[in-house]
């Protein structure tokens, strides 16, 4: 049944030794070598039992206890999230959403009142959030000049071509150039405490630290001008929708301003989803063991200057702690008891299969 | 014949005035006025300056280089590049400038051939004396002059030789790979010329003759000279190509020079092959263009609708631009998505298509074991481009002499006087085996015996050299019946030149022992026998045809005695002899039945004494019907038939066709692989079939052996349907050819025969003459549906046109791979016409081998070649392309499902370095390791195995099934590959509550999921883990990282500020325990289903690789199987040795022609079955029969 198989070995045997006792004998001959012979040695893995099977129990048992640890840190991260867009009537920011125009000089605030059940301790983050802002569109994303925001002089006074419409504003070139610079978040969002006796606290809220430190120390650099932002841009114009220029963006901190204002580099990160939050302020954790938001009632004080209405978005603002796998995410922890049960359930199942069927394997003869 | 032919010619030659070609020699001005082109050749496609547009050009004719140059100038518009230019630039330039290195590789050594032949030297006779000039600088008209072992420099005219009758030898085996010598024969009145300087300065010929054309078997011209004209034929041209044998001198015209020579004619275009998967992929790329441009059409439509609804309000941050309103945007999107979506049509497919192969082949070339040390011939892949074609072969057509036997005839056994010789018996009366060790017959007491002939039976020299009479004869016999011709350069250095290495192996035994066949003149034969020499009168030469089966001579001996020695079929002499030998001629038939059963292939001899005056009478009615002008043939042959009568028998020769090393092995391993095997031979249909058994093809146990040899159309359709009804009764009467198209844009009709069942084995004989009314349109179906039900088929008697058609009929309705194998030149038309053409670089010349797209110097080899190089080499490309498509579109769909997150905007997932270089660099190499280094069991076990094989012929591995599924795999990998980090990352932040949702860090994310879950494929397909292919995967994985924490660095952006903007970002997010998680949990979301669905589909239905390999694992390797001797054969076969051809009897008493040396042509070959005329057109014909019907 066997093949009888000429053995072409056989004669490689027969004169390897010949040819390569005489040194001289220069002939064609390959070279015995295990590449060129395609004899390299080879771990040749196989999907048997003995391996599949413990590897599906394996990773079940390794990923269940994984995915719960996630989920329990998820589940102990404290959120709170609230909308202040403005849609229905009954919201407070309705009016200001309502009567919003590019042109007006008096910012409208609104207020909105909510409750925290809980106290938030330690470090507490705050963010923005927008929904349905297309932050990640080719045309957006491109839209902007990293040489003018790294501070070179060139592009500041003659900014890239993708900046387009925000590229000049008559003869002078915008700083910083683009559409996304020109649609910078400018909501101004004030928290606070309201205590037991009806007194508005204000919530500290930190402004710097916000940015990545890559951004903030390489990527944004303001233009050289011996130290003086105004005279620095003084060649270009302010983006269309802002109402101050660049160098005045932070009026408390004269280091916070131009292109390494902090809210701005955050905004400059665009979103990769349209559905995006960004840090808007970090709440210090206070010494001692006061939580740093104790849990109560809270106001948000927003001067509303960014339209979203318009194109259907939201706005929202987000309170979060954070543990050291970041934010409140519970998907992680889900999918991982989720893959891991079934990892256990599909190795049960291919035990039972691999039991029933094995017998037929074992037997060695092949049919030729 | 000829004589009618020239005077035809003479008539004709000067009706032709147009497209005719004029020379007169010596006379240069008058020639170079036609504008000839002289002998100069090339070959070569480029110069340097022309290199670069030309081969620009040639490439950019390639679909797919094409494609990504009208890519690049769609990303240089603005409004529509979604990606930088360098995107595809980058990859085209590389898969651009690695052509142009392959091709200005192989130009240059084409260059370096051409000035190797250019610069030969010859002489050439200017201005009255002989000059030595360069090939290339000899112009049409000049007379050469040409040394023994030379090559001739051009098509010559030959005018005279150092030979007498102006002859001239030459081997063409370059030409046509026949290695025995033709001859060649100046015109008389040329031939007077002979080497006299001032003469042939002052000849004056003028010639008109055809253009060039590429007809090897044909030439018609005339000569003019002295107003005489000559008529010239193929018989005095001397074409470029051979080479001078035996003949101190020639001069000659020359006639056409360089690229007009028929050697360069028919050098011709040699068709492009392409391999099945080829064509599998130009559907499929086709297909994909489809399905790219599906994909982008319903990205702009949804574009459309997402610019109506939300861009058009979005407009307040993100303002169209001017004169762009939806419906332009979405015509805009369409465009940049065909751009963002190419990659699945990756631009390194095919480049990384061409260096599997070219690593194939190498390996091919590289392979110890297909290396033959005898004549230092390692395997050669000359086709680099064809390797994975070689694990499909469904059919294999051979040729027979040279491929399957050795071309060697030893003489092997004898029967002298009712005593066999030639075995060898221990002391038990065992017959021993003889093999190389067995000690040889010592013939050194004849100084005159050739050193390479071997005999181990000592009994037979004992019995010549004590002088018994009947072995004395018999081999008397052997020396001086037969038209050999003998050479003696040196005293006592013989050399034959026999018609057929039967004769020649007679000749050489006889000379062996001591009958040495020394010259020979047209009237007498000089015999050293025992060392005496002894000169015979030769009187009659009864030639050897077909139908005769049998050649006979008749002398007269040095004391007078008239004898007529015959040898021929063992049939045809036992009718012919004497009563008195019956007892004889049973122990002798017995002894021929034992070397038939041997396979040997068997001469009966016989002699007969003759009367004087009978021989006067006889010699008289002779002379008259040789010179009758009607019927001489029949005259003559009752003549013969009436002197060859009432012999007495001597005995009987065998000797052995020999078979290459483990040929019938190598066919029972292919058979097992399920690969039919069809013998196509010139050869008779004896000895084919003798061959056929003995390379075990043909076998007792089979059923039946069907012959087909009816010489009418009627006959051969009957023939063909009875043994078709015999095996199948059930079968329809027509058979089934489904059609279907096929081919690019299925314009392809395809017809194809379907394969029948049959219960046992069959073989089928059909021979020349039948098969080519079989091969007619309305027989051809009936022939291929007989013969592919038949386990074996042997076609004798073929034509090379037809062994081409054959292959081609195969080719045509069976839609099989074919691969013809073959050593001679009449092999290098099916060589070109199948699939894959083999060449054994043996013997015979070189044309094959030259012609062919792999060579090795045995048909052993074969098996080594297909059952682990090419099911290797295919198994390898079918991983590689469902891998590389896998990973393509898993790289491409993510964009898509990125599209309903960005507005359809055409923003890519990645990074653009990584899209640049995601095929080039990250993922280049490892998948090369796939597909240079897999192996799914090693050489030993696939020979172990030949079943392994037959998936390959069944295109198991790569089909539009399995392209599918690959497709539906990455629409799986791609979604998690996405969704995944969609999910875990949309709405979370870092772990110091800064951004990590950003697009760059989603980006980073994306890339390095997507490159993970590859790699983790590529781990499950790879089955053989080299050390390379570690490397390969870690240090891609390494330079991925390295890679892309150098570009995303601060450093690089403030360099190049423009060109890397993601500065920050890897050291920003992977440096999350999230972002870790994620990819973890996505690889392995993509890998688990393919493990869990492999292992239940081996646990449920292994396929024979699944076992193979499991068994391999239990066991190292495969117990080397004992090499099984054959089983002997039972029943008698008749093969009785001599090639088919006539004999050279009218060359070897050409006194004949002396006789008529008056007449002014001098005709050496107008008996019309002289060899010359019968052989020549046989096996030229073909070459050009074949370029004309592939012409069209």
């Amino acid at each position: 049944m066997m093949a009888s198989s000429y053995n072409a070995k056989e004669e490689d045997g027969h004169h390897s030794g010949a040819s390569s006792g005489t040194g001289l004998s220069k002939n064609k001959k390959p070279d015995n070598t295990a590449f060129k012979q395609q004899r390299l040695p080879a771990w040749q893995p196989i999907l048997t039992a003995g391996s599949v099977l413990p590897a599906f129990f394996v990773i079940g048992l390794i990923f269940i206890p994984i995915g719960i640890g996630l989920y329990v840190t998820s589940n102990n991260i404290k959120e709170f999230e609230i909308d202040y867009t403005g849609v229905s009537s009954d919201s407070p920011c309705y009016n200001c959403a309502k009567n919003f125009t590019w042109n007006t000089t008096e910012p409208c605030v609104c207020t909105v009142n909510f409750t925290l059940l809980q106290p938030f301790e330690s470090n507490v983050f705050m963010y923005y959030g927008l929904s349905n802002f297309y932050q990640n569109h080719r045309r957006y994303v491109k839209s902007r000049d990293d040489r003018q925001l790294n501070g070179d002089l060139s592009a500041l006074t003659d900014p890239s071509k993708e900046c387009e419409p925000y590229r000049k504003s008559g003869d002078v070139s915008i700083a910083p150039c683009g559409a996304i610079a020109n649609s910078l978040f400018n909501d101004t969002l004030v928290l606070y405490y309201v205590d037991s006796n009806n007194s508005k606290i204000e919530v500290p809220l930190v402004k710097k630290g916000i940015a990545w430190w890559t951004d903030k120390h390489v990527k944004f650099r303001n233009p050289a001008g011996n130290g003086n932002l105004t005279l620095a841009f003084r060649d270009t114009a302010k983006p269309v929708n802002w109402a101050k220029p660049v160098y005045e963006l932070d009026p408390s901190d004269p280091d916070n301003n131009g292109f390494i204002n902090e809210d701005f580099i955050v905004w400059m990160r665009t979103a990769a989803l349209p559905t995006f939050r960004k840090l808007y302020r970090i709440i210090q954790k206070k010494s001692g063991t006061t939580p740093t938001l104790p849990n109560g009632n809270y106001m948000l004080n927003i001067t509303y200057n960014y339209p979203v209405l318009s194109f259907d978005g939201r706005k929202r603002m987000i309170l979060s702690t954070i543990s050291w796998m970041g934010g409140k995410n519970p998907f992680l922890g889900i999918a991982y008891i989720t893959v891991g049960s079934i990892c256990f359930f599909l190795g049960v199942v291919l035990l039972i299969i691999h039991h029933k069927y094995d017998n037929r394997n074992t037997s060695a003869d092949i049919p030729s | 014949m000829g004589s009618v032919v020239s005077r035809f010619n003479r008539v004709r030659g000067k009706g032709k005035s147009e497209e005719e070609r004029r020379l007169r020699a010596n006379d240069r001005s008058f020639n170079l006025s036609h504008g000839y082109a002289n002998n100069a050749i090339r070959t070569s496609k480029y110069s340097i300056f022309t290199f670069l547009p030309l081969n620009l050009f040639e490439q950019f004719r390639r679909l797919a280089n094409a494609y990504f140059l009208f890519l690049l100038i769609l990303q240089l518009i603005p409004q529509i590049s979604s990606l930088s230019w360098f995107t595809t630039a980058v990859p085209l330039v590389f898969v651009l400038s690695i052509s142009a290195v392959k091709d200005a590789n192989d130009d240059i050594n084409r260059h370096k051939c051409d000035r190797q032949v250019n610069n030969r030297k010859v002489d050439v006779l200017m201005d009255g004396q002989l000059k030595n000039e360069k090939w290339m600088n000899v112009q049409v008209g000049d007379i050469v002059k040409l040394e023994n072992n030379e090559f001739v420099t051009a098509d010559l005219l030959l005018l005279s030789s150092s030979e007498p009758l102006n002859l001239v030898y030459v081997e063409t085996a370059e030409l046509d790979g026949e290695t025995n010598l033709k001859v060649k024969q100046a015109l008389t009145a040329t031939g007077e010329l002979e080497d006299n300087i001032e003469a042939l300065a002052a000849f004056n010929g003028e010639v008109r003759c055809e253009p060039p054309n590429n007809r090897l078997d044909k030439f018609k011209g005339t000569l003019t000279m002295n107003d005489d004209i000559y008529a010239l034929d193929n018989d005095k041209m001397l074409l470029r190509g051979c080479t001078l044998r035996n003949t101190e001198w020639c001069f000659g015209l020359v006639i056409f020079g360089g690229p007009d020579t028929k050697l360069m004619q028919n050098s011709g275009k040699s068709v492009f092959k392409r391999t099945s998967i080829d064509h599998l992929m130009n559907i499929l790329v086709l297909c994909i263009f489809g399905f790219l441009g599906f994909m982008c059409a319903i990205m702009a439509i949804l574009n459309a609708f997402w610019e109506a609804s939300e861009g058009s309000l979005f407009t307040v941050f993100l303002p169209r631009e001017a004169g762009i309103d939806a419906h332009l945007s979405s015509f805009l999107t369409f465009w940049s998505y065909v751009i963002v979506l190419n990659t699945v049509v990756p631009i390194s497919l095919y480049v990384s298509m061409e260096v599997i192969r070219l690593g194939n082949s190498f390996f091919i070339n590289w392979d110890r074991k297909m290396y033959y040390p005898k004549n230092d011939t390692p395997a050669q892949a000359r086709t680099t481009t064809l390797s994975e074609e070689l694990g499909q072969i469904k059919y294999i057509f051979s040729d027979k002499t040279g491929t399957l036997t050795q071309n060697i005839m030893t003489f092997n056994k004898c029967s002298i006087n009712g005593k066999t010789y030639g075995d060898l018996y221990d002391f038990s009366g065992q017959r021993v085996e003889i093999t190389e060790r067995t000690e040889r017959v010592d013939f050194s007491w004849n100084n005159l015996a050739d050193p390479k002939f071997s005999f181990h039976d000592h009994s037979l020299v004992e019995m010549v050299r004590s002088g018994n009479p009947e072995n004395q004869e018999f081999f008397r016999l052997l020396s001086l019946c037969h038209t050999v011709m003998p050479e003696e350069k040196k005293e006592g250095e013989l050399n034959y030149q026999a018609q057929s290495p039967d004769e020649g192996a007679l000749v050489t035994a006889a000379r062996n022992f001591g009958f040495v066949f020394r010259s020979r003149t047209p009237e007498t034969i000089t015999v050293i026998e025992m060392g005496k020499q002894v000169i015979y009168e030769l009187l009659a030469v009864l030639d050897f045809n077909n139908v005769r089966k049998r050649m006979s001579v008749i002398v007269r001996g040095p004391e007078g005695k008239l004898t007529l020695y015959c040898k021929g079929a063992d049939t045809i002499i036992l009718e012919r002899l004497d009563p008195s030998c019956n007892k004889l001629m049973k122990l002798t038939t017995n002894h021929l039945n034992e070397y038939a059963g041997d396979g040997l292939r068997t001469l009966a001899l016989a002699y007969k004494d003759l009367d004087e005056s009978y021989m006067k009478d006889w010699t008289q009615r002779h002379h008259e019907a040789s010179i009758a002008m009607e019927e001489r043939e029949e005259k003559l042959d009752e003549l013969y038939e009436e002197i060859e009568k009432d012999m007495m028998l001597l005995g009987a020769t065998a000797v052995e066709d020999k078979l290459q090393d483990g040929v019938p092995q190598t066919i029972e391993q292919l058979a097992k692989a399920d690969i039919k095997i069809w013998v196509l031979t010139g050869d008779k249909q004896e000895t084919a079939e003798n061959i056929g058994y003995s390379c075990n093809m043909l076998r007792e146990e089979m059923k039946d052996v069907f012959f087909v040899s009816a010489n009418t159309a009627e006959g051969v359709k009957e023939e063909l349907l009875n043994a078709r009804r015999k095996m199948c009764p059930k079968a329809a009467e027509e058979p089934s050819v489904t059609t279907s198209r096929g081919g690019l844009f299925w314009v392809e009709k395809m017809e194809t025969v379907q394969d029948e069942k049959v219960d046992g084995e069959y073989g089928l004989i059909i021979n020349g003459h039948s098969l080519a009314f079989a091969l007619e349109k309305n027989l051809r179906l009936e022939l291929l549906r007989t013969a592919c039900m038949c386990q074996t088929v042997i076609c004798c008697r073929v034509t090379p046109l037809q062994k081409a058609q054959v292959v081609q009929l195969v080719k045509k309705y069976k839609q099989a791979v074919t691969l013809a194998i073959g050593d001679g030149a009449n092999d290098v038309s099916m060589i070109k016409a199948a699939h894959i053409g083999v060449g054994i670089s043996g013997q015979e010349g070189m044309q094959a081998v030259l012609s062919s797209d792999f060579s090795f110097a045995q048909f052993r080899y074969l098996q080594r070649l297909l059952l682990v190089h090419g099911r290797w080499s295919y198994i390898r490309m079918c991983k590689f392309l469902g891998y590389f498509f896998y990973k393509n579109f898993t790289f491409t769909l993510m964009h898509f499902w990125y599209a309903f997150f960005c507005g359809f905007s055409a923003q890519t997932v990645y990074d653009e370095w990584f899209i640049t270089f995601y095929n080039t660099i990250y993922t280049a190499l490892p998948v090369l390791g796939l597909s240079l280094f897999e192996q799914d069991v090693n050489d030993r076990w696939s020979l172990q195995h030949p079943q392994l094989y037959t998936p390959g012929q069944k295109n198991q591995y790569f089909n539009k099934k399995a392209f599918v599924r690959c497709v539906m795999h990455s629409c799986y990998s791609s979604l998690i590959l996405f969704f995944i980090p969609w999910a875990s990352m949309h709405d979370t932040v870092r772990d110091d509550g800064k951004d990590i949702a950003d697009y760059q860090s989603f980006a980073l994310l994306a890339q390095t999921c997507l490159l993970i879950v590859v790699f983790a494929q590529l781990f499950l397909d790879t089955y053989y883990w080299t050390a390379i292919n570690q490397l390969f995967v870690w240090a891609s994985i390494a330079v991925y990282f390295a890679i892309t924490f150098t570009m995303y660095s601060s450093g690089m952006f403030l360099i190049f500020t423009s060109a890397f903007p993601f500065t920050g970002t890897a050291r920003n997010s992977l440096n999350q325990p999230n972002v870790w998680l994620t990819i973890f949990l996505s690889s392995l979301l993509c890998v688990l289903p393919v493990v869990a669905f492999r292992f239940i589909l081996i646990q449920l239905r292994p396929t024979i690789n699944d076992e193979v390999r499991a068994k391999a694992r239990k066991e190292a390797l495969p117990a080397p199987a004992p090499r099984r001797t054959l089983k002997k054969r039972i029943t008698r076969r008749s093969g009785y040795a001599f090639s088919h051809s006539q004999g050279y009897g009218a060359l070897v008493m050409s006194q004949k022609f002396l006789l008529k040396g008056h007449m002014r042509r001098l005709a050496l070959f107008d008996h019309r079955d002289s060899p010359m005329v019968q052989n020549q057109p046989q096996h030229y014909r073909t070459i050009t029969e074949e370029s004309e019907s592939q012409s069209p």
